[in-house]
């Protein structure tokens, strides 16, 4: 198939049906209101179910019952319905449902605005409601990436038994960009756990209750164990010119991109840049940012919040290298300009400071 | 012989007494003994049953009360 | 002859054992005398009745009855608090052959899934609502529930419900009844023999009406609750009959079975292999061609809305794809759709685009004075600059930038649409700068313009765009390709 001029929040929902999914239940919210939009057109194109939920809230229980009759489903939405959504997803992950939830983000706190910004990071990529569970959490940074990462997630829904997020921001799901989608489409089985009205899975129970103590702790130790083997497996990421880097920046969604160009303009400044950039936020790319401690000098995180991302870089490196800082938030997106600045202010400083330390 | 019968299940009934107040013919009664689980359970007097029904539906248990009606066999 | 035949025996419906309960599975969790034991029954004995065990998934909720699923030998899923027809949703449309059943309380129906409820009430779900009134949170210990009647005492209204701190009773089934879809509201009571009976033939009639593909039916049951209301099993059966029944009067109040539609079957799936087609890709395998030039084109395109930026953008990168290059297109967002200023950032270029994200632009094209006057100081030196007027405005010069002004919307006017003018700036942007070739806009106008007289007026506008810019550049400027 060609390549085709797709916009972000689209291109979820092209991919999300050549991987099968026939059921979308979703509230609008802008900048992710596409990707409804989208649905309401193709889902049912291709023998699938799209309702608008009376709210988010309806939404993610809607989606709880598609993904427990067994079929592909998803929704999307922005902070504000995400937040809506959390309890939903403890349940859906309490009760090992397979499902995707897209969440173009937006600024906040409240009602914020509907700029792109990466504050959602903690509440997505950290749980976000009750109980001990993870969401896998894939980051696209191009529209390609929206249609490749939406199809891995519904494998990895399946493989894992857990909700997979694909957390974008306004930008991503905003712009178009030329996609060569899946070659053909796909339609996996039902599977056997899930509960269909038949003969076959009458004996079936999907629940979050687990009564007895021992019997939550047994459940809770088994989610645990399954998110230990995604860390295992499901690490993905990239290194751009890191080779010989002494700074790695790092940042995802949208900054991945801006990164890019200022790794180029660091090094014709004459600063050896090179980028990590996460694909899953989590799993977390910790060991790779490890490794590249062992030649990089220090570490400068990017990200449109006031300090999420970094956390994980921190915990990641355990004190091996320095971290810088740097980010905009509101729904500024910082220029390559800005972001080289604050590069050359940064690390000539530290540069001078180093160079102090070192004659005392 | 009467036109029903009624079998109440001594272990699944907890003595709530409402198969007693639903019988018309009144021919339910708790037991003075109590079952494992320390409710005195229904039981039948043993005689003047209509095989109505109506305590299978009264009683909350699922298995509570078994109601059998006499049939003509050839 | 005669002889005894079971005629009431448990519900084949139900477990012959509790396994799931674990402890004491021989009888229900319930307390003696409750009311869930005996809607469990009737429910069980309808789905028997109907034949429908294999077909049927029970949604059990938050409250005493979140184990129904102990008990149930149906396909079972638990769902949140006051989530049921949420969840029953999501199952029914995904298995429209099932028979859906959300089991609930009333703190869970009409308190806390009130959103629930009603939305799926009105969008007439084929499904059925076993919605169980005992005026009280039985789970949590006897808190005031939404169906408290006033005056009553629990935990959360020590002195009684009242009025001004805590509102009235609320009446689910009249609630409903202001809805068009219900097929089917009906409330009725555990009070007596005769309501008893009554109740069985409402949820069974409310099972059938789904099995014959009509849509929603509730079924509300005043029901006793006699731990937390301190009465004995047989006083609290007439505190339903009598109190309950007073407050909340038992009747059928809505019953369209026999004038309503059934819900149109889902059109059968396609063919797999249709998917691409159907969700608009085409499966052309048209080779693309190899980029001829080595651009690096960095557009910002600013206006206000409606002087169509966004388009004008899309056909670049459009038109950019088909001659093989490397595009993005990143527009502003939101509300500018309505009013207010709008721009976009188009990248065309020979290698992978980094950032979407244009800072330093080699390309301004400028549709109104405010945009020229915010982001020309960004133009890249040896960048291209267009605007919409017949000169360029005060104080906007630049030495080092090639500035063009041509009135493209007065222009589009005298096509005979102001809204082209998008269209003949990208016309004058073909003769002074090197962009792709006219071919390739006017391929992509063609493929994203569908009315048809738009599209000549956008291949008219592209064409006066070309005259002005042919002007400009040998006249003026002197900088043409």
């Amino acid at each position: 198939m060609g390549k085709e001029l797709t916009k972000g929040n689209e291109a979820i929902v092209k991919a999300a049906v050549l991987a099968g999914c026939r059921a979308f239940y979703g509230y609008p919210i802008t900048p992710a209101s596409e990707i409804a939009e989208a649905a309401a057109k193709y889902l049912p194109a291709a023998g699938g179910t799209f309702v608008q939920a009376e709210s988010e809230v309806a939404a993610i229980n809607m989606l709880y019952g598609g993904a427990a009759a067994g079929v592909r489903a998803m929704t999307a939405s922005s902070g504000p319905g995400i937040s809506l959504m959390q309890e939903g997803i403890s349940y859906i992950a309490g009760a090992e449902l397979p499902c995707v939830i897209a969440d173009i983000m937006r600024g906040g706190p409240g009602l914020g605005n509907i700029a792109p910004e990466q504050g959602d990071y903690n509440q997505v990529v950290k749980g976000g409601g009750h109980g001990n569970y993870r969401t896998l959490v894939v980051a696209p940074y191009s529209v390609q990436e929206m249609a490749d990462l939406t199809t891995l997630a519904f494998d990895l829904a399946d493989r894992y038994r857990n909700p997979v997020m694909v957390l974008a921001d306004g930008f991503i799901g905003q712009m178009m960009e030329p996609v060569e989608f899946a070659p053909r489409a796909v339609l996996p089985e039902a599977p056997g756990w899930s509960v269909r009205g038949t003969a076959e899975t009458r004996a079936n129970l999907v629940s979050s209750i687990h009564l007895e103590p021992d019997m939550l702790e047994r459940h809770v130790r088994k989610l645990e164990a399954k998110y230990r083997e995604a860390e295992r497996n499901e690490v993905r990421w990239e290194n751009w010119r890191t080779e010989d880097a002494e700074i790695v920046l790092v940042g995802y969604g949208i900054m991945g991109r801006v990164l890019k160009s200022v790794v180029e303009m660091a090094r014709a400044a004459g600063i050896r840049a090179g980028l990590l950039r996460p694909i899953t936020l989590y799993p977390f790319p910790a060991a790779q940012v490890r490794e590249l401690a062992r030649r990089a000098r220090a570490f400068a995180v990017v990200e449109l919040s006031t300090g999420q991302l970094v956390d994980d870089v921190r915990l990641a490196l355990e004190g091996r290298a320095p971290v810088e800082f740097f980010s905009r938030v509101g729904g500024n997106v910082p220029s390559a300009e800005e972001v080289l600045e604050f590069l050359e202010r940064t690390f000539s400083a530290r540069h001078a400071r180093e160079e102090v330390l070192a004659h005392v | 012989m009467d036109r029903g019968m009624v079998v109440t299940n001594q272990e699944e009934c907890k003595g709530c007494g409402l198969c007693v107040e639903a019988c018309p013919p009144r021919v339910l009664r708790l037991s003075a003994g109590l079952n494992r689980y320390g409710y005195h359970p229904a039981e039948y007097s043993g005689s003047g049953c209509t095989g109505c029904g109506i305590c299978y539906y009264a009683c909350p248990e699922p298995g509570g009360i078994t109601v059998e009606r006499l049939v003509k066999v050839a | 002859m005669s002889s005894y035949a079971i005629s009431h025996e448990r519900a084949h419906a139900f477990y012959d054992h509790f396994e799931r309960k674990g402890e004491l599975p021989h009888q229900t969790h319930y307390c003696p005398g409750c009311g869930h034991g005996i809607v469990h029954k009737l429910l069980a004995s309808a789905i028997d009745g109907l034949g429908v065990r294999d077909r049927t998934v029970l949604v059990s909720p938050v409250g005493c009855s979140v184990f129904a699923y102990y008990y149930f030998d149906t396909g079972n899923v638990q769902a949140a608090h006051g989530r049921a027809p949420a969840v029953a949703t999501g199952i029914k449309r995904s298995r429209p052959d099932s028979i859906v059943v959300a089991y609930q309380g009333d703190g869970d129906l009409a308190a806390i899934g009130t959103a629930e409820i009603i939305h799926a009430a009105n969008r007439g779900e084929s499904m059925t609502v076993i919605f169980v009134n005992n005026g009280i949170y039985g789970m949590t210990g006897g808190q005031m529930a939404p169906t408290t009647p006033l005056g009553k005492q629990s935990t959360t209204s020590p002195g009684g419900r009242e009025k001004w701190n805590d509102g009235y009773p609320v009446h689910v089934c009249e609630l409903l009844n202001a809805l068009d879809a219900p097929v089917y509201l009906e409330r009725v009571s555990l009070g007596d023999n005769k309501q008893i009976m009554q109740a069985a033939k409402a949820i069974r009639r409310a099972l059938e009406y789904q099995v014959k593909g009509l849509g929603f039916s509730l079924v509300e049951v005043l029901s006793p609750c006699p731990t937390i209301w301190k009465l004995t099993p047989v006083e609290a059966q007439k505190f339903v009959r009598d109190e309950m029944g007073a407050l909340f009067v038992p009747g059928c109040v809505r019953d369209r079975g026999k004038e309503a539609e059934a819900r149109p079957a889902r059109a059968a799936a396609p063919a797999l292999a249709d998917v691409p087609r159907l969700i608009g890709l085409t499966s052309g395998e048209e080779a693309v061609p190899a980029a001829e030039r080595d651009l690096d084109l960095r557009i910002k395109i600013a206006g206000f809305g409606g002087q169509g930026v966004l388009m004008l953008g899309e056909v670049l990168a459009e038109a950019g794809l088909e001659a093989g290059y490397e595009v993005s297109w990143l527009p502003s967002y939101g509300p500018e759709m309505r009013s207010g200023t709008s721009n976009c950032h188009v990248r065309i270029g020979r290698h992978p685009v980094d950032s979407p994200l244009v800072s330093r632009p080699n390309v301004l094209l400028a549709l109104n004075e405010p945009s020229l006057r915010k982001f020309l100081p960004a133009v890249e030196p040896g960048g291209v600059a267009i605007y919409n007027g017949r000169e360029v405005p005060e104080g906007c010069e630049r030495d080092d930038v090639r500035l063009a002004a041509i009135p493209v919307t007065a222009i589009a006017d005298g096509i005979g649409a102001g809204k082209v003018a998008n269209i003949v700036m990208l016309g004058a942007l073909l003769e002074l700068c090197e962009v792709v070739d006219e071919e390739r806009v006017r391929g992509a106008l063609r493929r994203l313009i569908h009315n048809d007289r738009y599209y000549e007026l956008d291949l008219a506008a592209l064409e006066r765009g070309r005259e002005e810019g042919r002007k400009l550049a040998a006249e003026a400027y002197g900088w043409g390709v």
